[in-house]
C-alpha cells in the first residue's frame, strides 16, 4: 500500500461549542477517490471544513504527506494543494463567472488546469464568462464552483454535496465529467447523499454516523445491509 | 450668477469631502469596518505633512511623496497589529477600538504639537485663480477636486480590473471562501487599510493647505466623510464622490442664503436624503 496523501487520526472537531466529530480516523491514497456518506448532521461537512482549514483542529489530527496541518489556516492549506468545493457552491456574487475561476487559480500552483481546460470541461461557462455568477442556473453555478477549485491545480479535491438541489439530468452531466477530473492522479473525497452515485465513482467508502466513522470498505464489495446499518445505526 | 458661483464652489469643496470619505467607503466596502478614528487620521496626516514640509523645507504637495507611503504603512500595521483582532461577526469591538484610537491620536497630537492652530503653507497656489465668463475658480479647489476624481477613478479601476481588486471583492463577498482561494484575510484587510490611509494622507495634506487645523478637528471631518458615504450608498465609490459634492453644494448654497446656514444646510440635506432613501442614492451597484 502506498503512503496515504491525507491521513486523519483521532480527529475531534468542534463547531462552536458543539462537538461534531469524535475520533475520526481515515486516509486517502494518491489518486484515490473516496466517498464519504452519512445522514444529514452526521458531520460530513464539518469533516470537509476541518480538512480545508476552515475549522482549526489539533495539528497532528490531520496529516498531509506526513506534515501535521490540523492547525493551519485555510489559505495555507489551499497552498499545499487541497481544494474544497463547498456545500451550497458559495460563489462570489460580485465577481463574474470568469473572475470566479481566475481567483481560484490565484495561488498559481503549476499543473494541467487553467481557464481553457475548465472551459473545455464545461463549455457553457465560456459562453457565460462575463455574466454575474449569481445569474447562472444551479447546475452552471456548480460547474463554476468545481472549476474554481480545479484552477488551483489541487492534489486533493474535496467535493461537498455537489449534486444538492440540482436536476437529475444536470447531476448526471456533472458526474460524467468526474473521471476527466480525477483521472489524472488527483485524489478526491466526495461527500454525497445519493449512495449509489457515491459508490459508483469511488474506490473506497466511509460512512459517518453521529460524528463517528461507522463503516469503511471497498465501494464495489460493501453490502447494502452493512451500509444501512452504518447509516442509520440499526 | 452668485448662485451659479455658489454651486460651482460647493462642487469643488465636495471634492475634498469625497477625499475624506473615500478611505472610509473603501474599508467599509471590503471589511464592513466603520473607522471612528478616520477623521483623526486625516488630521494626523496633516501634521505629518506639516512636519515634513517644515523639516525639509519643501512644498506641502511635494511632502505627499512621503506622507502617502508612511500613512499606508501605518494603515497596514494598524490593521494587522490591532484591528484584525477585533474583526468578527460582532461590529461593536472595532467601533470601540477605533473610538479609543481616535482619543489616543487626538491626545498624542495635543502633546506633540499643542492646541495652536497650524497651517500648511502652499505659497502662491493658495491664492491663484482662473477666471472664465464671470466665474472665478481657485486653482487649489480645482486641484483638490481633480485629485479627488482621479483618486476615486483609480480606486474604482483597481477594484474592477486588478487582482488586488478581485481579492477585495471576493473577501467582501465571502471571507471564509476567499480563504479557500488562498487569500489570507488578515493580509487582504491590511492592504485595504493601507490603501484607505494612503488616500487619507492625500486628504490630510489638502485639508492642511485649505484651512488651519488643530488636534481636535478630526470629528467634524469624520461627520462630513460619513455623510458623503451614506448619501452615496455604502461601499459605492462614485456614489461617495456624488455624496461629497451634494454636501459641498448644500453648504455653499446654504452659506449664500445666510452665512450661519452653511454647515447646517449640509446636515439638513443629509437628513432629508437619509429619510427618503435610507440606503443612499446609489446603493452598491456593479462597476
Amino acid at each position: 500500500m502506498p503512503d496515504p496523501v491525507l491521513s486523519l487520526s483521532d480527529l475531534d472537531a468542534r463547531y462552536g461549542d458543539f462537538q461534531a466529530l469524535y475520533g475520526v480516523t481515515a486516509h486517502v491514497e494518491p489518486g484515490e477517490v473516496v466517498a464519504m456518506i452519512g445522514a444529514n448532521g452526521a458531520g460530513k461537512t464539518t469533516l470537509m471544513r476541518s480538512i480545508a482549514g476552515l475549522i482549526r483542529n489539533a495539528p497532528e489530527a490531520i496529516r498531509w504527506k506526513g506534515q501535521a496541518i490540523g492547525r493551519l489556516r485555510a489559505d495555507q492549506v489551499a497552498a499545499l494543494g487541497i481544494a474544497l468545493v463547498p456545500e451550497g457552491r458559495l460563489l462570489f456574487p460580485s465577481l463574474s463567472v470568469e473572475e470566479n475561476l481566475v481567483i481560484g487559480g490565484q495561488l498559481k500552483r503549476p499543473g494541467p488546469w487553467n481557464l481553457s481546460r475548465v472551459y473545455d470541461l464545461f463549455p457553457i461557462l465560456q459562453e457565460r464568462r462575463n455574466q454575474q455568477s449569481t445569474s447562472l442556473s444551479g447546475g452552471q453555478q456548480q460547474m463554476v464552483a468545481i472549476g474554481r477549485a480545479l484552477m488551483s491545480n489541487p492534489e486533493l479535491i474535496l467535493m461537498d454535496e455537489i449534486s444538492l438541489g440540482l436536476a437529475p439530468v444536470i447531476i448526471k452531466q456533472i458526474y460524467e465529467a468526474l473521471p476527466g477530473i480525477v483521472g489524472q492522479g488527483m485524489s478526491a473525497i466526495i461527500v454525497e447523499q445519493d449512495i449509489a452515485k457515491a459508490l459508483s465513482v469511488s474506490a473506497r467508502v466511509y460512512c459517518l454516523q453521529e460524528g463517528r466513522i461507522s463503516l469503511e470498505g471497498r465501494s464495489d464489495s460493501v453490502s447494502r445491509d452493512a451500509i444501512s446499518r452504518a447509516y442509520f445505526g440499526m | 450668477m452668485e448662485w451659479v458661483n455658489a454651486v460651482l464652489q460647493g462642487t469643488l469643496l465636495g471634492g475634498l469631502y469625497a477625499l475624506f470619505a473615500a478611505g472610509l467607503s473603501l474599508i467599509f466596502g471590503v471589511m464592513r469596518l466603520v473607522n471612528i478614528a478616520h477623521g483623526d487620521l486625516i488630521v494626523l496626516a496633516a501634521y505629518l505633512g506639516l512636519t515634513i514640509a517644515v523639516g525639509l523645507g519643501i512644498h506641502p504637495l511635494l511632502a505627499l511623496a512621503i506622507v502617502v507611503p508612511v500613512m499606508a504603512a501605518l494603515g497596514y500595521a494598524l490593521q494587522r497589529g490591532i484591528l484584525n483582532r477585533t474583526m468578527g461577526d460582532d461590529i461593536l469591538p472595532p467601533l470601540l477600538v477605533t473610538f479609543g484610537l481616535s482619543v489616543i491620536i487626538q491626545n498624542a497630537l495635543l502633546m506633540g504639537f499643542s492646541a495652536d492652530p497650524q497651517k500648511l503653507q502652499a505659497g502662491d497656489l493658495e491664492t491663484a485663480s482662473l477666471t472664465a465668463g464671470g466665474l472665478t475658480i481657485g486653482v487649489l479647489p480645482f486641484l483638490m477636486f481633480a485629485t479627488s476624481v482621479a483618486v476615486i477613478g483609480g480606486l474604482q479601476w483597481m477594484f474592477y480590473h486588478t487582482a488586488l481588486g478581485r481579492a477585495f471583492r471576493a473577501t467582501s463577498d465571502r471571507q471564509d471562501v476567499a480563504q479557500l482561494m488562498g487569500l489570507n484575510r488578515a493580509h487582504v484587510f491590511g492592504l485595504a487599510m493601507a490603501l484607505s490611509l494612503a488616500v487619507t494622507g492625500i486628504a490630510g495634506v489638502f485639508l492642511g493647505i485649505r484651512t488651519s487645523f488643530d488636534p481636535s478637528i478630526g470629528g467634524s471631518r469624520l461627520i462630513f466623510g460619513f455623510e458623503a458615504v451614506i448619501i452615496g450608498g455604502l461601499g459605492n465609490l462614485w456614489g461617495t464622490l456624488a455624496g461629497g459634492v451634494i454636501i459641498g453644494i448644500a453648504q455653499a448654497v446654504g452659506g449664500q442664503i445666510h452665512p450661519s446656514l452653511q454647515l447646517l444646510a449640509g446636515h439638513i440635506v443629509f437628513l432629508v436624503i437619509l429619510a427618503v432613501r435610507p440606503r443612499g442614492l446609489f446603493p452598491k451597484m456593479e462597476g
